[in-house]
């Protein structure tokens, strides 16, 4: 998967989250916690469905890396490019 | 080999299938009773649908808003705003003789309500406020403060004192009397600093959106399907053996049967925990030819009581004729109006007063005691007795053959056990005796049990 793709997969993921969200405006290096509110709860959640989804393990002392849409790009293209999309 | 077998099919047992079917575990429901929602069920008779223990949703926040439970409990489990389609109150009322405080979904109604009646205790009651305990903190204080105590020092009327403790113990009060001061401080955020709401369709929207879902995820839902022992071995649950014989094994089981029910489950002696009498009540339904309103009724919910103390506590008689609440669910702020009225009333009850009696003299209980309830309440609402078309009754009998809880225990037990764990590795604890209460306090249960020990 590209960077451009993985973006796409994650804001699939916010939208299943919080399906009343308006992602349209989502800012790439403002924390989703600001941005969105989530919690631990939902950060969690993040990890679980992309696991699910696409197998992707995410060490628990690395969920920091996912604290906005930038940061979750970078840390992700090198550990899912050679996911198919 | 399931992954997990809950037991209950309650709204706890419910929303934790809904999460661990979710992220693909094998999950089994067993529910004893032929319907599903436990306390918040439905049933039906002659031709009519009746909800069971759903007054109205507490924690009602406007659409968008992004914190507290009810944004929590829609993210976790995948809810958009329209899938409960929520409408809320027009407005209820706390009446004792001589006070009445109205409130709705914004605390500066209470507040000028307040001001209005109790212009020296305004101050006192917004320190109150900024006492209260944040939901993060609940179970984790320790401190076991008694509410009455907390109360007692920061508002000096003991009448207002009254009036603020009557309607969070009767949604919320496991024990009598009082209730501790971490729950005292949930339930009080739940109900005045948040709001309440109900759904057009009543509960029967957001069971079936629940058992629609878990289904979807592949999860496994058994009614009729008692559960007669859990089986242990050494530290942990070896199987779970239904009422007809059948055994079923898993990696886990989560039971929202209440605590002490599932140690005797376990065949574990458990010391009643709660020897002052659990709290149940008994309801009337009336089915009114006009909607409340054009009989001058308006509230959403009024909670009252004809002294200016409140006695919350198991009554000596089948009923407590003293204090009660009354709700009208065509009350809401719906887009369109329910197509009958109707008026509840709920008031305490005495379980073993009601389980003793023989079949014809519950029937004839019930009848008596309808007219007595509905007499007592028309002293804080208008006298709708002359549009009734159709009344029902429940009992303790009744909560107790829905929810399984021992003496029909309306909230569970008093002693609560919050982080969900029990004397064996495998085997954990939701819902009502885990700590919260309510439809959203029961499904955040489910939610944070699964989350915390069966999704790692």
């Amino acid at each position: 998967m590209t960077a451009a793709d993985i973006r796409v997969a994650i804001l699939d993921i916010l939208h299943d989250i919080a399906p009343d969200e308006d992602l349209s405006g989502l800012k790439e290096d403002v924390p989703f916690r600001e941005q969105l509110e989530l919690d631990s709860m939902d950060f969690l959640d993040i990890v679980m469905e992309l696991r699910k989804r696409y197998r992707v393990q995410i060490p628990e002392n690395e969920y920091t890396e996912l604290a906005s849409m930038g940061s979750t790009v970078r840390y992700l293209e090198p550990r899912m490019k050679d996911i198919a999309k | 080999m399931y992954d997990t077998i809950i037991i209950g099919a309650g709204m706890s047992g419910l929303a934790a299938g809904v999460r661990l079917a979710h992220f693909g575990r094998r999950v089994c429901i067993l529910e004893r009773h032929r319907a599903i929602g436990g306390l918040n069920s439905f049933y039906k008779q002659r031709g009519r649908t009746y909800d069971v223990g759903l007054h109205a949703i507490t924690n009602f926040v406007p659409k968008g808003t992004r914190t507290g439970p009810l944004a929590k409990l829609f993210r976790q489990l995948r809810v958009a705003w329209e899938d409960w389609a929520l409408a809320p109150q027009l407005g209820s009322a706390i009446i004792f003789p001589n006070a009445i405080l109205q409130f709705s979904n914004s605390i500066e109604v209470l507040e000028s309500e307040i001001r209005l009646r109790f212009p020296k205790q305004i101050d006192n009651f917004r320190r109150l406020i900024a006492s209260l305990h944040d939901y993060g903190q609940f179970g984790q204080s320790g401190a076991n403060r008694s509410t009455r105590k907390v109360i007692g020092e920061i508002i000096s009327d003991p009448l207002l004192a009254e009036m603020i403790l009557c309607p969070v113990l009767f949604y919320g009060g496991a024990r009598e009397h009082d209730i501790e001061f971490d729950q005292f401080s949930i339930l009080f955020r739940s109900i005045f600093l948040e709001g309440l709401a109900r759904p057009l369709a009543g509960i029967q929207r957001i069971l079936k959106m629940l058992a629609s879902r878990f289904k979807e995820h592949g999860g496994e839902l058994r009614l009729r399907a008692g559960v007669a022992k859990i089986a242990v071995k050494g530290d942990s649950v070896e199987k779970v053996i239904l009422e007809d014989g059948s055994e079923l094994e898993a990696r886990n089981v989560l039971s929202s049967a209440g605590f002490a029910e599932t140690m005797r489950l376990c065949n574990e002696s458990q010391p009643d925990d709660q020897p002052d009498g659990r709290i149940s009540i008994v309801e009337s339904i009336s089915v009114l030819n006009a909607p409340p309103r054009s009989l001058g009724y308006d509230r959403t919910i009024v909670f009252y009581n004809d002294s200016e103390t409140f006695h919350y506590e198991k009554p000596e008689e089948l009923i407590d004729l003293r204090s009660g609440t009354v709700c009208s669910p065509n009350n809401f702020a719906y887009p369109e109006p329910l197509d009958e009225g109707v008026m509840r009333i709920t008031s305490l009850a005495n379980y073993e007063r009601w389980a003793s009696l023989d079949k014809e003299s519950y029937r004839q209980a019930k009848r008596d005691w309808y007219e007595k309830l509905v007499a007592s309440a028309i002293r804080f609402v208008p006298d709708f007795r002359a549009a009734v078309i159709e009344t029902d009754v429940f009992t303790p009998r009744t909560i107790h053959r829905f929810t399984g809880h021992a003496e029909g225990a309306l909230y569970g037990a008093a002693q609560k056990r919050h982080d969900g764990t029990s004397h064996l590795k495998n085997l954990f604890i939701c819902g009502n005796d885990q700590g919260l209460v309510g439809i959203v306090g029961a499904i955040i249960s489910g939610i944070s049990i699964a989350n915390q020990h069966l999704l790692k």
